[in-house]
């Protein structure tokens, strides 16, 4: 559609005609006469246009150059006006000197749809008792379902994320031949927590820092008398081979009673009885709580759970630990292992496991394991080609890494959202 | 886990050769340490005095924090560590520590009195002769003090080191526990003289110090060493002497650890020697002090026998698990500072010695681990003990059943047989025959077809328990058997879960055909295509 000044010139003509038109058809005009003959600015563009066109000669006299010009410009904002078409060349010269402006015009097409009716018909959400009694379901017409759109939150119950994976680490477990210790004591004495595994008594996991010793009740009642003989000699003067640690053992060390550091409290209570029957194999394993005075961050924990299993049989190697590591975990998808010597008081050898982690590209360390020292297992009494072989991890790192929580406190304890736990889908470890 | 800086150049001269990161963490990995974190000299001391970088001409030397076992003394410096690895890694030999061959009269001795046996009851010394320090050995030697203290010494209450140099003082010595007031003399780094009772209050300000001040300060006496010029050389476990301090100087140098535990303080003499009598004159040798007790009984010291054992092949290739030659086990022993060799001729038996330096090793045990260490734990063929594994369909079915039921669906189980109109036509469904089992011979049209889907069974459920309370919310986890030309037999079971739901209100069709007068809502996934 034209401008303002398109309409001008639709109306009177386009500049560069109406100069031409007063310059003289013969002879000269003046510059500065001309310039008073015309609008101001008529002169101006006409003198451009004009001179473009080659129509007249421009300096201090003007004259013009051809006898006849058409005015082209102001007959194709002629056209326009009465809207007809116009080429596309001219339509851009005719933007350029801002003459026409483009406008937009919006046509809709309508036809008649599929679901034209001439009545509107309403649409049902609904099956209902009402209409299958009725008899109308028959002409319902049913909206669609959206499937996108997730339903109310069902009222259900539902199980605690790290029980999840402990329940399929307990089925691993017994697949692989485990039988499950009591571990239900959370009290222990520093004899069975620390003494009885060959942890000598100025260790620094026995300090306050590290261990929650217990004001109520402050001492264990009762010991073995005859198996405390054996391993306080063990402590102090060695024998069954060993030169042991060559230090006073205190009684009164072995009698604080504490909340226990590891499951293998449990576990050594246990060899001790195993070793009074005449001796047959076992495996066993234990997922129970352990306590640790340590400071409290992303992933620590004052308590925490332990996974512990153990076989006990005459002649194991550390192949057959190596071998049954590669079993467990590689039932918990990590099948990639490498083994670091490490220190633990109690084994000898003692081994790191690694992991190589696809998502972080690097090995990661995931448990620990050892053979029990003879220290240990020979004052309870076993043969002496009897070995225990073990291991211990975790439950909360895996748990973590599973479900990608990085920080413990929004897994296990109060502080936990409800609806982590509600929106937990099933633990799958140990099945694939 | 205590953990150790040392200066990674430094380090790696004395290995003998340079690594990458990656190959000195290999390095570790297979010995059992841990390269715990890599810094700087800089960084170190900016973070201790709470500075930000400033462009300083500040040490930039690479210093390498190695996490080792807590057992392991002989560790806790930068000569330790490099010994240990060269050895490890073939490039050296295991030393052999001597003590000077003098004779008794000449060596120096140190008095025992008998109010020592109130307060810190045991003390052992040694000497270097004719060491060179140069500025980084004296700066090790100071920090393995500390390391040493911090660790076996459990902060000093069981052990004490005084390091002291010798050609200060004048044998005799004599430790003493004395009454404070009686104890004067001019402390490391002060210049005026204190009165055992003034340094205790003069040391409650002091960071470092404090904290070793209850070992004593509630006693009666306190334990001192003096010369015989009543010089003294140290108040332990506390401060030494100014008069006696050791400087880059220092040619002679007395050790004396005082303590309440008498084999730890045998070790950690023994770690501070071994380690620095490598910078002796005469290398690896160690000069002994005679330590007589206020009852006459004397002792000489450093005790650097080494311990022997006899431990059986067998014992080893069978905790281990690969079979290995005698000759094969001892020069792995012998690259884990262990000296072994054949028991007798064509024996099944390794002599074991062990040097001054593995104070770990108590039991055949522990010499069994330095093999498997030295051969690779990852070299060890695994052997798999006897287990089962579960069937994951089954499993899978069992962990859906049981969250089904916590969403409050009622488990149904129905047959699995069918009649053909109940399977397909009552279902609104074509049979096209081409996926229904037909049974030959059933006695009635209940028994036509084997179900290709849980819905009639869960829907018959419903017509009969029209009566039941509303909503019914049932689920069904089973098989229905399709026909298929990829199975021997021509068929195929496929497990599947259903649930239904049926209330006054919902939005699936039912059939009229079930007597079900009211709507349901029926869902069916074939539950395989979870695995």
């Amino acid at each position: 559609m034209l401008t303002d000044e398109g309409k001008k010139y639709a109306a009177e003509g386009s500049p560069e005609v109406q100069l031409f038109l007063a310059v003289p058809p013969e002879g000269f005009i003046a510059k500065d006469e001309l310039q008073k003959k015309l609008d101001p600015s008529v002169f101006k563009i006409g003198c451009s246009q004009a001179g473009k066109n080659k129509w007249v000669d421009m300096g201090k006299q003007v004259s013009r150059k051809v006898q006849h010009v058409e005015d082209k410009v102001k007959d194709l904002l002629v056209r326009i006006q009465d809207g007809q078409t116009i080429d596309k060349d001219d339509i851009n010269s005719l933007k350029a000197r801002k003459l026409i402006v483009a406008q937009t015009w919006k046509g809709y097409s309508v036809r008649k749809g599929p679901n034209y009716a001439s009545k509107r018909k309403k649409v049902a959400t609904d099956l209902t008792r009402e209409n299958l009694q009725r008899g109308d379901w028959k002409e319902l017409e049913f909206k669609e379902y959206n499937f996108n759109a997730k339903g109310p939150l069902a009222d259900a119950g539902h199980l605690h994320p790290l029980l999840k994976v402990k329940q399929q680490l307990k089925n691993i477990f017994l697949q692989m031949g485990f039988e499950e210790m009591p571990t239900n004591n959370f009290v222990e004495s520093s004899f069975w927590n620390f003494d009885a595994l060959f942890q000598p008594q100025q260790h620094p996991a026995r300090d306050s820092h590290d261990t929650f010793f217990l004001e109520a009740p402050s001492t264990t009642r009762q010991l073995p008398e005859d198996y405390v003989e054996l391993v306080k000699r063990v402590h102090e003067s060695g024998g069954y081979g060993s030169r042991g640690y060559m230090y006073d053992w205190k009684r009164e060390e072995a009698n604080k009673n504490l909340l226990r550091t590891h499951t293998t409290a449990v576990s050594t209570r246990m060899l001790y009885a195993l070793a009074k029957q005449p001796f047959a194999p076992k495996r066993y394993f234990s997922i129970d709580r352990v306590f640790r005075n340590e400071s409290v961050d992303r992933t620590h924990l004052a308590e925490f759970h332990q996974i512990e299993g153990l076989v006990c049989d005459r002649g194991l190697t550390l192949g057959d630990l190596i071998g049954v590591l590669n079993d467990f975990f590689s039932r918990l998808g990590m099948s990639k292992l490498r083994f670091k010597p490490a220190y633990n008081p109690y084994t000898e050898p003692s081994m790191e496991i690694f992991s190589y982690h696809e998502g972080l590209k690097k090995w990661v360390e995931i448990g620990n394991s050892g053979m029990f020292r003879p220290e240990m297992l020979l004052p309870m009494g076993f043969p002496e080609d009897v070995r225990v072989i073990a291991w211990g991890l975790s439950l909360e790192r895996p748990t973590m890494i599973l479900y990608g929580i990085d920080n413990i406190r929004d897994l296990f304890g109060h502080k936990v959202d409800l609806s982590l736990i509600k929106r937990n889908p099933i633990c799958r470890l140990g099945i694939d | 886990m205590p953990t150790v800086s040392v200066a990674r150049d430094r380090l790696f001269a004395a290995l003998g050769r340079s690594y990458t990161q990656e190959e000195f963490e290999e390095l570790c990995f297979n010995f059992g340490i841990e390269l715990d974190d890599v810094t700087t000299e800089k960084a170190i001391i900016l973070k201790e005095r709470h500075l930000e970088d400033d462009n300083s001409s500040l040490d930039d030397e690479v210093i390498y924090k190695i996490e080792v076992p807590a057992n392991r003394y002989d560790l806790l410096c930068l000569e330790g560590l490099a010994q240990a690895l060269c050895i490890f890694n073939g490039h050296e030999k295991i030393p052999r520590y001597t003590v000077a061959n003098i004779s008794k009269e000449s060596m120096l001795k140190m008095q025992v009195k008998k109010e020592t046996s109130l307060i810190r009851p045991f003390v052992v010394c040694a000497v270097l002769r004719g060491i060179a320090f140069d500025e980084a050995r004296y700066n090790s030697f100071i920090d393995l003090q500390d390391k040493l203290h911090q660790n076996i010494c459990r902060k000093r209450t069981l052990v004490a080191i005084g390091t002291h140099d010798l050609d200060t003082l004048q044998g005799p010595f004599t430790y003493e526990a004395l009454p404070p007031p009686e104890i004067n003399f001019v402390p490391l780094k002060q210049v005026k003289h204190f009165r055992a009772d003034e340094l205790m209050e003069f040391y409650k300000s002091d960071l470092k110090l404090k904290k070793f001040l209850h070992i004593i300060e509630k006693s009666k006496v306190f334990p001192v060493i003096y010369d015989r010029n009543r010089t003294v050389l140290s108040l332990p476990p506390i401060i030494n002497g100014a008069h006696s301090a050791i400087t880059l100087k220092t040619k002679n140098v007395f050790i004396e650890c005082t303590a309440t535990d008498l084999t730890k303080a045998k070790i950690v003499l023994n770690t501070m020697v071994t380690t620095f009598s490598a910078y002796c004159e005469r290398k690896f040798e160690v000069e002994p002090v005679e330590v007589i007790s206020f009852d006459g009984n004397s002792s000489v010291y450093p005790d650097l026998s080494e311990y022997n054992m006899e431990v059986p092949l067998s014992y080893i290739t069978g905790s281990i698990g690969v079979p290995l030659e005698v000759d094969e086990v001892t020069s792995l022993l012998n690259r884990m500072q262990v000296h072994a060799e054949q028991a007798g001729l064509g024996g099944n038996n390794i002599n074991v010695s062990v040097p001054p330096t593995r104070s770990d090793i108590l039991h055949p045990c522990d010499v069994m681990e330095d093999v498997a260490i030295a051969y690779g734990y990852n070299n060890i063929p695994k052997r798999k003990l006897s287990s089962l594994k579960p069937l994951p369909l089954n499993q899978l079915s069992d962990l859906i059943r049981y969250e089904i039921a916590m969403n409050g669906f009622a488990e149904v189980l129905t047959w699995i047989l069918c009649s053909k109109k109940e399977n397909f036509e009552m279902l609104n469904r074509k049979d096209d025959k081409t996926t229904a089992v037909v049974i030959g011979n059933p006695r009635s049209s209940d028994f036509e077809v084997v179900r290709t889907s849980l819905m009639p069974g869960m829907l018959k459920t419903v017509g009969h328990n029209k009566d039941h309370p509303k909503p019914i919310k049932i689920f069904e986890v089973g098989d229905v058997v399709l026909l298929d030309e990829k199975k021997d037999v021509g068929a195929s079971n496929r497990r599947l879960l259903a649930a239904l739901y049926c209330g006054a209100n919902s939005g699936f069709e039912v059939l009229n055909n079930f007597d079900i007068p009211d709507p349901c809502t029926f869902l069916e996934l074939d539950i395989e295509n979870f695995l």
